[in-house]
């Protein structure tokens, strides 16, 4: 290993190396709220659902607005760094990782957020035991644990080269991970033999998360489209959720770079090229959004029947305005504008727009799931919901929880890849000429 | 020896693995099929099996309910029904044209129930007759079920006891859910317990107004306690309709409209 090679590597593992008191906070504040959540639940678990604001109108509210918030972002793993990793885009290298540590991160909060919503959690094995596969829940149920699985060992596969570096250099960490990066590197030397498996294996499971990753999202949507009821009976809603799953997901991205780059000096790997070349995805995943949120609202909107009329005037200009527009003009417009712009489309400004779609994205799924079930179905007026502080707690500590797993990996495991950003990459023998030069006009 | 690069996964092989994985597939579904049908088959649900053929059906008259809520109170009675549930629900209803009337709303009992579509684990179910009822000792409470139902005509049970006494358990069936346990989801189950033993649901019993009808469609009848009636000639004599036809969940409840004049 050359002189300069093993700066890059040390400079890498630092993070991993060495966890600051500043992590220990970190990881200290996050397991509060995390706690105060689990506080919450257990008031949930003790008096019944009767503690929620949902009552028999509106029956879903924060709880199902976050597993689809958490489930959309998950996509980003599989769907963006598959992607890259297929149409051969050098300049994904150090981004890949954190991608897909927020997929498996992000799933298992949103996973575990319709298992908070039972009214009856102790009977969650009927699902196995007397599961009808009719219905839309089971669809997911079978859809999101085998992306759970997949994501994992997709995860895991593009981990063991750099499990092995930790094994080989981190020798003074504790006999927990030493026996972690031991057990988990499978005796990873990098032989030709062990190179072409790994590879065989990536190549096969890069195509394979793909179509799991788009069924995820899908099948989620059709919880709510395969119902009767108004602003969800919708033919698109597979391909919309889908594309805000995505646009959420690299929003995420984005987020997470931003923030590991300030706090781990990753500048030299992860640099404005890589900020532009995702802004222009967002960018693109952006328009591609408008492009569906028009299509649903318009041809809904021209015809008005039935209850999507009392529906859409309470979006447009009733009770729900505010969050409707805040979504449309704060989530998509502006962003578009930041990010088409080459005077925003600075660090800065993509982070800005990053931010603002993901704040807005989690206020469409509420929208989605909360302004349906207020809209009346029957001679009736509209249902009312305002979540209570057990909700909030809750929901306070699914975000706390993906950050701390996601902070955790990344003190775990370089969330930037050693081995795959090494100036020439020995895997399939190819050499890769300036890693992170874009392909993509900036 | 052929280098990593030759050896590595062609499209080809891919595509073709994918077709072998595909065939696999299906051979274990078709093989498993095969396998479970020479072993006896799949049990029958005895909780759809009714002694006698019959399909129930419901008739309210529009022109003679003055929304007392004399129904809704009884039910109450019969089923011990939890606050804030109502599983007879009488909706007020004032027409832009100036027609004004009550409008009695039952768990529809849908030929084609989204409920029992949706049902994760077989909770809801649908009986040989039409009746669509509740196992409270299966339901998981996700309420993917109310979210489906075209009529607001579930409720769930957002608070009481997490159990049954052994007592209320002995006495429990979906036929006759007069005992409540919070997590669960509840509704109008056309007093399945009283049908079944030959008398007519409590609401249909205790209307002052004698607006409900209840009976057997393929006797093509229906009473009030009083009063018969042929179903095939009330509904076509008076109009007879069923609430939001439109969306085909085909329900077993009709509804006679009320006089212009009235």
């Amino acid at each position: 290993m050359t002189e300069d090679s093993a700066e890059r590597v040390d400079a890498l593992l630092r993070p991993v190396a060495r966890w600051t008191p500043r992590f220990w906070a970190l990881m200290i504040a996050l397991g509060s709220i995390v706690a105060w959540g689990a506080f919450a639940y257990s008031v949930q678990l003790r008096e019944g659902l009767v503690v929620t604001g949902m009552r028999d109108t509106v029956l879903w509210g924060l709880y199902i607005s976050n597993f689809v918030f958490f489930i959309g972002i998950s996509h980003v793993g599989a769907l963006m760094s598959a992607i890259l990793r297929l149409s051969k885009a050098e300049w994904r290298r150090p981004v890949t990782r954190m991608a897909e540590a927020i997929t498996v991160c992000s799933l298992f909060v949103g996973a575990s957020m319709p298992i908070i919503d039972l009214g009856r959690p102790e009977r969650l094995l009927n699902v196995f035991i007397y599961g009808r596969i009719q219905s839309a829940i089971l669809w997911d149920f079978l859809s999101i644990s085998t992306y759970l699985v997949g994501s994992l060992l997709f995860f895991y596969l593009f981990l063991i080269p750099d499990l092995a570096i930790c094994r080989d250099r981190l020798t003074a960490v504790g006999r927990f991970r030493r026996w972690l990066y031991r057990t988990l590197s499978l005796g990873w030397t990098g032989t030709a033999d062990q190179k072409h498996r790994l590879e065989r294996s990536m190549g096969v499971l890069t195509i394979l998360i793909l179509p799991i990753a788009i069924s995820v999202h899908t099948v989620v949507s059709w919880i709510f489209a395969m119902t009767l009821r108004a602003g969800w009976d919708s033919t698109i809603f597979g391909p919309y959720f889908v594309a805000g799953a995505l646009f959420s997901g690299v929003a995420s991205v984005l987020m997470a770079m931003a923030l590991f780059t300030h706090f781990y000096r990753l500048e030299r790997w992860i640099t404005p090229t890589h900020f532009r070349n995702l802004a222009l995805l967002l960018l693109a995943l952006d328009i591609v959004y408008i492009y569906f949120t028009l299509n649903e609202y318009l041809t809904v909107s021209y015809k008005s029947e039935g209850a999507e009329a009392p529906l859409l005037a309470a979006l447009y200009g009733g009770p729900y305005a505010g969050v409707f527009w805040a979504v449309q003009i704060g989530g998509l417009l502006i962003p578009a504008f930041l990010l088409s712009l080459r005077r925003t489309r600075t660090t800065l400004g993509i982070v800005i727009a990053a931010t603002l779609v993901n704040a807005t994205m989690w206020l469409k799924r509420y929208l989605i799931v909360v302004s349906t079930l207020a809209t009346p179905q029957m001679p009736t007026g509209w249902g009312s919901y305002w979540p209570t502080w057990v909700e909030w707690s809750i929901t306070a500590a699914a975000f706390a929880g993906f950050v701390l797993l996601f902070a955790l990996v990344s003190r775990v495991v370089p969330i930037v890849s050693i081995w795959e950003t090494e100036e020439t990459s020995a895997v399939g023998g190819r050499p890769v000429e300036e890693p992170v030069r874009g392909e993509v006009p900036g | 020896m052929t280098s990593a690069s030759q050896r590595r996964m062609g499209r080809r092989d891919f595509v073709s693995l994918t077709v072998k994985g595909a065939g696999a597939v299906g051979f274990a579904i078709v093989g498993g099929k095969f396998l479970v049908e020479r072993l006896g088959g799949i049990p029958p649900d005895v909780r759809t099996q009714t002694a006698d053929p019959r399909a129930w059906v419901m008739v309210i008259d529009l022109d003679r309910c003055d929304g007392c809520g004399v129904c809704t109170t009884a039910c109450r009675n019969t089923h011990d029904v939890p606050d804030g549930q109502e599983w007879i629900k009488i909706y007020e209803v004032n027409e832009p044209d100036g027609a004004h009337y009550f409008l009695p709303r039952p768990c529809m009992h849908c030929d084609n129930a989204p409920c029992v579509a949706v049902c994760p684990v077989n909770a809801t179910f649908r009986r040989d007759d039409g009746l669509v009822l509740i196992d409270q000792n299966r339901c998981i409470g996700c309420r993917y079920c109310m979210a489906a139902c075209p009529y607001d005509a579930r409720y769930f049970n957002w608070d009481g006891p997490l159990e049954l006494t052994p007592q209320e358990q002995a006495v429990y069936s979906p036929e006759y859910p007069g005992t409540h346990r919070r997590g669960t989801v509840e509704k109008c189950v056309f007093c399945a317990h009283r049908v079944d033993e030959g008398s007519l649901p409590a609401c249909v019993e205790a209307c002052p107004m004698r607006a409900i009808f209840f009976g057997d469609a393929r006797e093509d009848a229906v009473s009030n306690g009083s009063e018969v009636w042929r179903l095939s000639e009330v509904l076509r004599d008076r109009g007879g309709f069923r609430f939001k036809e439109e969306l085909g969940t085909k329900p077993r409840v009709f509804y006679l409209p009320p006089e212009a004049d009235g």
